[in-house]
């Protein structure tokens, strides 16, 4: 975009230029850096780390390090615990889209008795997350034999309503007319729904599945009180559990290698759908 | 094809009755047109039809069955909306074929109706295009396309050309009305255009308030309105309206006489005198606004041709009385 | 608003609106009554019946100096996290709202690590300033600074506060660089000419008009320290040394799991529950002004 040379009072050049990308370059190290000190942990050996100071550059042993974790990992197998938090991220994703989406369908444009109750019911759920109500929602959880399950790992998470928010918003900008007109073609509600609501919700769709992805490969205190069993561990909370409980020394390049196995799933999704992750970002807070 | 009746027809919300009673026997293949200013009622008369909107009291019939309960895919009717309302993601055809979809036609007629509906319309290049991708007028042929292929008894037009520019509209109106014809079908059209309803309608309802003022054919409606409504509502420039003792009759009721029947005559003569405001030439007509001597505004309409008048002069104003209509205070004609 | 649209049916709606109903009675709305229920209540000592103490869990908290020190500590955390990652996050988007070109790569470059558990967030920084192996503790060493924060309490909270706000940074960063270039050029052009320098622009003018975006992102920074950053001290502190950064979620987990004192736990809970319940009128009556639901 090019502009007025005349604005240039108030675009920095020269120098103020410089110094502008310099502290951009900065801060982009900041952030950086502890990421990078991981990555070089997981190529080095045990013996590089433990004595201090630490290479800043990888080493060689990137291959053998990943495939130990991943392979036998330290309490259960890495590979397991990505998929137990591939699970967990798209059950929780998945199913409160589904959830969200038929209620909100529901809300929105039927009339039907108890439908201003529902709505400040779920209304209430907006913003009290899980961390407050653990200990009873452990006991509910442990009742139905959830600990240690999928099920107990995935539902308790799906109690809230943002998405259900999100979705009826949405539909209220649905034009008026394109129900008519499919009233008027011969569409019963759900046929309505899923040839033309669906497929006019899918950018919304995908942005939320961005955020909600992330959100679920994110938990920690969840999994952590509900699952004991090692193979049952995300890979988020199994980090900790790698850490050895006395004074002996962590197994380093094993648990950096890990906690880049960790982010790298949510942050390729970031990246990769870095305009449906703002837009998903800005539509959920909104 | 059909015949549309609707008897005694209202329609409330909670206690507010917006529709007070339309009644109606409308012919097979007649063109109806509904018009009225914003809020008098007419969108919600044509939903009513459609079933988009319930009945409160009275009965609709087509071709003689009662529809009051139907839903809308069982009247046989097909409807074409003001913003067109196309399915965003569907391409051209798809949005012609979803109603018949739906219906269960087999996949070849489907083809062979909408093949046949596009090259009507001059579609065909567009067929596999998507409804962001075409301009206003595309929208509304392909949104008259969809009514189209599903071959109804009555077709309904909520205000189908108020979102085109001038031109378009003119253009899409002779085409809507060929259309009609050459399919036979019946059609309930509402707008808040006179000109739209003038030169489409076989009969024009003029709804004013919830209310039917006048129904009946437009060049009757014009020559003959039953209520002040109607006189003021239908013509431009509308109607001039005189308190009938500044126009020279017994006071108490007005005098409705159109700007084209009023004649610009030396002062002192004609029925009344008035003063020129301004005067507007258009070339084939000229327009000139005057004010009586009660500050009512009047408009004539004189041949181009005719010498105007200037600013500030007094002149006379004449009309015969055969073009009078008069009207008591409640706006019923005399 | 409502739709002027409807269909018809009592049945199919129920039904839709069924699932998401079951879930959050059940996962939802029974815990946070079993919460209340249970904050009225103490367990006897071989957790076989529960004895009736009404107020009693909660008069015993606020009078309980550790539950008060919590307090105090989740205040100084959470204000330290929200000026931190919100500073910072203004900083870098004010420079990168400067630029013409490449404000677009910057933003790749920041907004990733939000995609970063804050739980890993804790083990990277972690791993950073481990008193043994930790590269940053370990120059500081040679620097003359003996780090340690598995006993200096200050240094304790000092680190679960970067490690918390540096995650946060990229969102803070997202919100606020889309608040700086909502604003309209030409008025920060009108008071260049009108003489003013950067620093008299940005807080005469951008400063005002970014308050909207500010006020929401205190709103949001506030309740992630709250409740997100368990992860974070969970991973670094467990919330030692002394409790010194055991925040009040933090506190709700080690007396209701570690401790097994339901009671209390749940009377914390509900204290939770009250302070969730302001922040969310708050930013529900600036969310309101915003957008309309």
């Amino acid at each position: 975009m090019a502009r007025d040379s005349n604005t240039g009072m108030v675009e920095r050049r020269g120098t103020g230029l410089w110094l502008t990308h310099l502290g951009l370059i900065i801060g982009v190290a900041f952030i950086f850096f502890p990421i990078w000190l991981a990555f070089v942990a997981s190529t080095v050996t045990q013996a590089d780390i433990v004595r201090p100071p630490m290479p800043l550059w990888p080493g060689e042993h990137l291959v053998e390090n990943y495939t130990k974790a991943l392979r036998s990992g330290i309490n259960a197998p890495v590979a397991r615990m990505l998929f137990n938090s591939a699970v967990m991220a798209l059950g929780i994703s998945l199913g409160k889209i589904v959830i969200s989406l038929l209620s909100a369908f529901a809300i929105v444009y039927f009339r039907f008795p108890g439908r201003k109750t529902f709505f400040w019911l779920i209304f209430l759920t907006l913003m009290l997350p899980v961390e407050v109500r653990i200990v009873p929602t452990y006991q509910v959880a442990a009742n139905f034999g959830m600990l240690n399950s999928y099920s107990g790992l995935i539902f308790p998470l799906i109690a809230s309503a943002t998405a259900t928010f999100l979705f009826r918003q949405f539909f209220m900008t649905v034009p008026d007319e394109l129900a008519e007109a499919a009233r008027v073609d011969g569409a019963r509600p759900m046929r309505f729904f899923v040839d033309i609501l669906l497929p006019m919700s899918r950018t919304n769709i995908a942005a939320l599945f961005v955020i909600l992805f992330i959100y679920g490969w994110n938990q920690y205190l969840w999994p952590l009180l509900i699952t004991t069993d090692p193979e049952m561990n995300t890979i988020v909370m199994g980090i900790k559990q790698m850490f050895p409980s006395g004074d002996d020394y962590a197994d380093w390049p094993v648990i950096m290698a890990t906690s880049i196995l960790a982010m790298l799933p949510p942050v390729v999704v970031v990246v990769g759908m870095q305009k449906l992750f703002i837009r998903g970002l800005v539509d959920s807070e909104k | 094809m059909a015949t549309v009746s609707l008897e005694s027809l209202k329609k409330s919300y909670g206690k507010t009755e917006v529709i007070h009673g339309v009644d109606i026997d409308i012919e097979d293949g007649e063109f109806i047109v509904i018009v009225g200013p914003s809020g008098c009622g007419k969108s919600t008369l044509l939903r009513m039809v459609a079933g988009l909107e319930g009945v409160s009291e009275g009965e609709i019939r087509i071709n003689g069955q009662r529809v009051n309960e139907k839903e809308p895919m069982d009247r046989d009717i097909a409807m074409v909306f003001q913003n067109y309302a196309l399915y965003p993601h569907m391409s051209v055809s798809q949005n012609m074929a979803y109603g018949l979809k739906i219906a269960g036609t087999p996949k070849l007629e489907i083809e062979e109706r909408v093949g046949e509906a596009a090259r009507l319309l001059q579609l065909e290049p567009y067929l596999k295009r998507r409804p962001r991708e075409l301009s206003g007028g595309q929208r509304q042929r392909v949104a008259m396309g969809r009514a189209i292929v599903r071959r109804p008894s009555v077709f309904l037009f909520d205000e189908p050309l108020s979102n085109l520019d001038a031109k378009l509209r003119v253009q899409m109106r002779l085409e809507i009305k060929k259309l009609q014809r050459d399919l036979g079908v019946t059609a309930l059209y509402v707008t808040h255009d006179q000109v739209e309803a003038m030169t489409l309608a076989d009969r024009m309802i003029v709804m004013n308030d919830g209310v039917a003022d006048q129904i009946g054919a437009p060049l009757e409606v014009y020559a003959n309105p039953q209520t002040e409504f109607v006189a003021g509502f239908i013509g431009s420039p509308p109607t001039n309206f005189i308190e009938s003792g500044v126009a020279g009759k017994s006071p108490g009721t007005k005098v409705g006489i159109r700007p084209e029947h009023v004649a610009i005559v030396p002062t002192g003569q004609g029925n009344t005198t008035g003063r020129v405001i301004y005067a507007e030439p258009l070339g084939a007509e000229t327009l000139v606004h005057l004010t009586l001597g009660d500050g009512q505004l009047v408009t004539v309409r004189q041949d181009g041709s005719v010498e105007i008048p200037s600013e500030g002069q007094e002149v006379g104003l004449s009309w015969s009385e055969q073009d009078e209509m008069r009207f008591d205070t409640d706006g019923r004609r005399l | 608003m409502e739709k002027r649209v409807t269909f018809k049916g009592i049945w199919l709606p129920l039904l839709l609106v069924l699932p998401q109903l079951l879930i959050t009675a059940v996962f939802f709305f029974y815990p946070a009554g079993q919460a209340v229920w249970q904050s009225l209540f103490i367990p006897d000592p071989f957790g076989l019946s529960m004895q009736w103490v009404g107020l009693g869990n909660f008069e015993y908290l606020l009078s309980d100096k550790y539950y008060r020190a919590s307090f105090q500590t989740t205040a100084v955390f959470s204000i330290l996290v929200t000026v931190v990652s919100m500073g910072v996050a203004l900083y870098l988007a004010v420079l990168a709202d400067r630029l013409i070109k490449g404000s677009g790569t910057y933003r790749t470059l920041l907004i990733w690590p939000y995609a970063v558990a804050p739980a890993v967030a804790g083990v990277l920084w972690l791993f950073m300033f481990n008193t043994r192996v930790g590269v940053v503790a370990w120059y500081l060493g040679v620097l003359g600074y003996d780090w340690n924060h598995v006993l200096n309490e200050g240094e304790a909270m000092g680190l679960v506060v970067v490690a918390s706000s540096w995650g946060r940074i990229s969102y803070n960063f997202l919100f606020f660089l889309a608040g700086l270039q909502a604003i309209p050029k030409s008025v920060i052009e009108a008071a260049a000419i009108d003489g003013a320098r950067f620093w008299m622009r940005f807080r005469t003018i951008v400063f005002p008009l970014l308050s909207p975006t500010t006020f929401f992102l205190l709103v949001v920074n506030i309740v992630y320290a709250f409740f997100e950053t368990f992860g974070v001290i969970h991973t670094i502190t467990s919330g030692g040394p002394q409790q010194a950064t055991t925040i009040l979620v933090y506190k709700v987990f080690a007396d209701g799991f570690v401790g097994q004192d339901l009671g209390s736990s749940a009377a914390q809970s509900v204290i939770l529950l009250l302070i969730v319940s302001v922040l969310t009128v708050v930013q529900f009556k600036f969310v309101e002004r915003r957008v309309h639901y």
